[in-house]
């Protein structure tokens, strides 16, 4: 199959000139060149609807049409301003556990404590402030951690092939047949958790399904005219797994990074909840609830709900946002 | 059929010594060695020397890989320090907790799920399906944690019908018994997975109605009902299984925070109590048990789905 548009792309890559994304018409037929800069784009009506613009703003055209990614987004944003910008404004103790002893513990919303206070007498709102820097923190750096060695490892796998990439499959195959929740018990107590091991744990249990992920695109893209190009044109190995494979890749793996943070949020959450979260003083999201969940029948709802709608939301909203990337990325991608 | 049973027994055979290989790095990845973990961290160096020798730790590291795997073939998955009992009569006592939870469970979000996947295709975007979509997506987003909170604190403590607390008798039959104690943790465990099958099965049904034989089926003159239920739903039916082996691991994992919610005696709760005593011995068979659990589930799953679909059979020959 012959592709000019890929060698066009592949030497607009490697002189690093802006790369217009080649496009199909309704009909499958290849768009000419000199058309690229005016795509044709079915609309749903069955007519034809002529986008201007270049590709990073079809994308996020499509994302903002998604009121739910949309939604996803605001979400996010409030939350981080409310965990990291909050405790600016609302100043509470969070760390001094003795001089928390010294408020009253379990109170109910109301005098001087908005969402009231926990048994140790912290001040719920500024605790959920708090606990969610550390969710927020661990749910981004794991889902990175995670990506960059899941693509780079599931790229080499499906770019050299053979025996190697059985091997690397297996391993992954080993990794994943683990029930998560198990494994990350495992890694957690092995590892006495501090907030960095925790986000390699997380890490370690969530490279899994990017890694597959990639490797199919890579298995893929390697049989590509503009990737035996560079091969012939002399490109090492390592130039076209990470200076092709991987760029052209991106889609997905920005996709599936969202759906980690959640993933990584979650588990975290889960972690907290069945008491192996992050040490004291610091706290999440999850320990809280667990915290909360002890004092269940005394009827201190203060201490259940915000923390648990505060899990719920965050995950629900990356999944949103998850969902409209994937719309926006790698369907507009693959039409082409 | 023989090539691919065969093709697919070497792939879970070489996954579990993969599980196996992971396993003993771990043990040996524990900080200070297996004898400060059980001799505490101010053991006399001549303590743990002997320590060593009495376990064979001293060995070759082949030596010690070999020794695992020959115990673990004879069902022997160590000692727990803490209990000072056999791994493996602890593990004895909390699967069949777990079986129970994961079967019931697995069982409900099958009755439930099938049914309402059917439904919604029969009634696709009308009000009802956006409703049950709606449903589907919650029950997706709120984690095991937070429902299984919510659901004792609704139905257990503001509406006192359900206990708090699961099952604790020590006999399967006594568990089976107590239904007021099993519902909760039962439909919690159940929420996530009948959220993805009913999903699953919506669209599997809807691909399924637009296959050919369908249509013929339809130019033959046979009923609305006839077509959905006799032709479409048998053939929709079918990717479940897979489905089923693939959300094993998940439907396990969710165990862990369901026992855990619910003070259950199974392998999860093993699982969260050894790993807060540090009992890796425990901790690491629990974990290996399940695995290999959830494997062989996968197995299962894959070859009965060639069974059930000779389309599958030829494709991957």
């Amino acid at each position: 199959m012959q592709n000019p548009d890929d060698l066009v792309r592949a030497t607009q890559i490697e002189l690093g000139e802006p790369v217009s994304a080649p496009s199909v018409g309704v009909d499958g037929l290849e768009v000419l060149p000199g058309e690229l800069t005016d795509d044709v784009i079915a609309a749903p009506g069955g007519g034809d609807v002529v986008s201007h613009g270049g590709m990073g703003r079809r994308i996020l055209s499509v994302f903002v049409e998604n009121k739910l990614a949309v939604a996803g987004v605001v979400i996010i944003v409030f939350f981080v301003l409310f965990c990291y910008v909050g405790p600016l404004f609302y100043h509470t103790n969070q760390t001094n556990a003795s001089e928390a002893l010294l408020s009253p513990d379990n109170a109910p919303p109301g005098n001087g404590h908005p969402l009231g206070t926990d048994s140790s007498g912290f001040d719920i709102l500024g605790r959920l402030m708090f606990g969610g820097q550390v969710s927020l923190l661990v749910g981004f750096a794991a889902a990175a951690v995670a990506s960059i060695f899941g693509a780079t490892y599931g790229a080499i796998s499906g770019f050299f092939g053979s025996w190697v990439d059985s091997f690397m499959m297996r391993v992954v195959d080993a990794f994943l047949s683990i029930p998560v929740l198990f494994l990350a018990i495992v890694l957690a107590t092995i590892f006495r958790p501090s907030l960095v091991v925790f986000i390699f744990v997380i890490a370690f249990v969530s490279w899994l399904i990017p890694a597959r992920l990639i490797r199919g695109q890579a298995l893929s893209l390697r049989i590509r005219e503009y990737v035996q190009a560079v091969h012939v044109m002399g490109g090492s190995k390592r130039r076209i797994v990470l200076r092709h494979i991987i760029p052209n890749s991106i889609g997905t793996i920005i996709v599936n990074a969202t759906f980690n943070i959640a993933d990584a949020i979650l588990l975290l959450a889960a972690l907290g909840f069945i008491g192996l979260g992050v040490p004291a003083p610091q706290t999440d999201w999850g320990s809280m609830l667990s915290n909360g969940v002890n004092y269940a029948l005394d009827g201190y709802w203060w201490e259940i709900y915000p923390a648990g709608l505060c899990i719920v939301l965050v995950v629900v909203a990356f999944n949103f946002i998850g969902d409209a990337l994937r719309d926006a990325l790698e369907v507009r991608l693959q039409q082409r | 059929m023989i090539g691919f049973l065969v093709r697919r027994l070497i792939q879970a055979v070489l996954v579990v010594l993969g599980v196996i290989a992971f396993m003993f790095i771990l043990i040996h990845l524990i900080p200070g060695g297996e004898a400060r973990a059980v001799l505490g961290p101010k053991a006399q160096p001549i303590a743990i020397a002997q320590f060593n020798k009495v376990n064979g730790l001293d060995l070759p590291l082949w030596d010690q890989f070999a020794h695992y795997v020959w115990n673990l073939s004879r069902f022997d998955l160590g000692r727990s320090y803490t209990l000072n009992q056999s791994v493996t009569s602890l593990i004895a006592e909390a699967l069949p907790k777990t079986l129970i939870l994961v079967g019931l469970a697995t069982l409900l979000a099958l009755v439930i799920a099938i049914p309402m996947g059917i439904y919604q295709v029969v009634r696709r975007n009308k009000w009802d399906d956006y409703v049950l979509t709606g449903v589907a997506f919650i029950l997706y987003a709120v984690p095991a944690f937070l429902l299984g909170t919510l659901l004792i604190l609704w139905f257990a403590i503001y509406i006192p019908i359900f206990s708090t607390e699961a099952p604790q008798s020590d006999s399967i039959w006594g568990i089976l018994s107590d239904p007021k104690a099993l519902v909760l943790p039962v439909v919690t465990l159940a929420a996530i997975s009948i959220a993805s099958f009913s999903r699953y099965m919506r669209s599997s049904m809807m691909e399924t109605m637009t296959e050919d034989f369908v249509r013929t089926a339809r130019a033959k003159g046979a009923g609305p009902q006839r077509v959905l239920y006799v032709h479409a739903l048998r053939n929709a039916i079918i990717p479940i299984i897979t489905l089923l082996g693939l959300s094993l691991g998940t439907i396990v994992s969710g165990a862990v925070i369901t026992e855990s919610v619910f003070n259950y005696p199974g392998m999860g709760l093993l699982a969260i109590n050894s790993a807060f005593k540090e009992d890796l011995p425990t901790l690491l068979g629990v974990t290996f048990v399940v695995t290999i659990a959830t494997i062989v589930g996968n197995l299962i799953a894959d070859i009965l789905y060639a069974v059930v679909d000779p389309r599958i059979r030829y494709a991957k020959s």
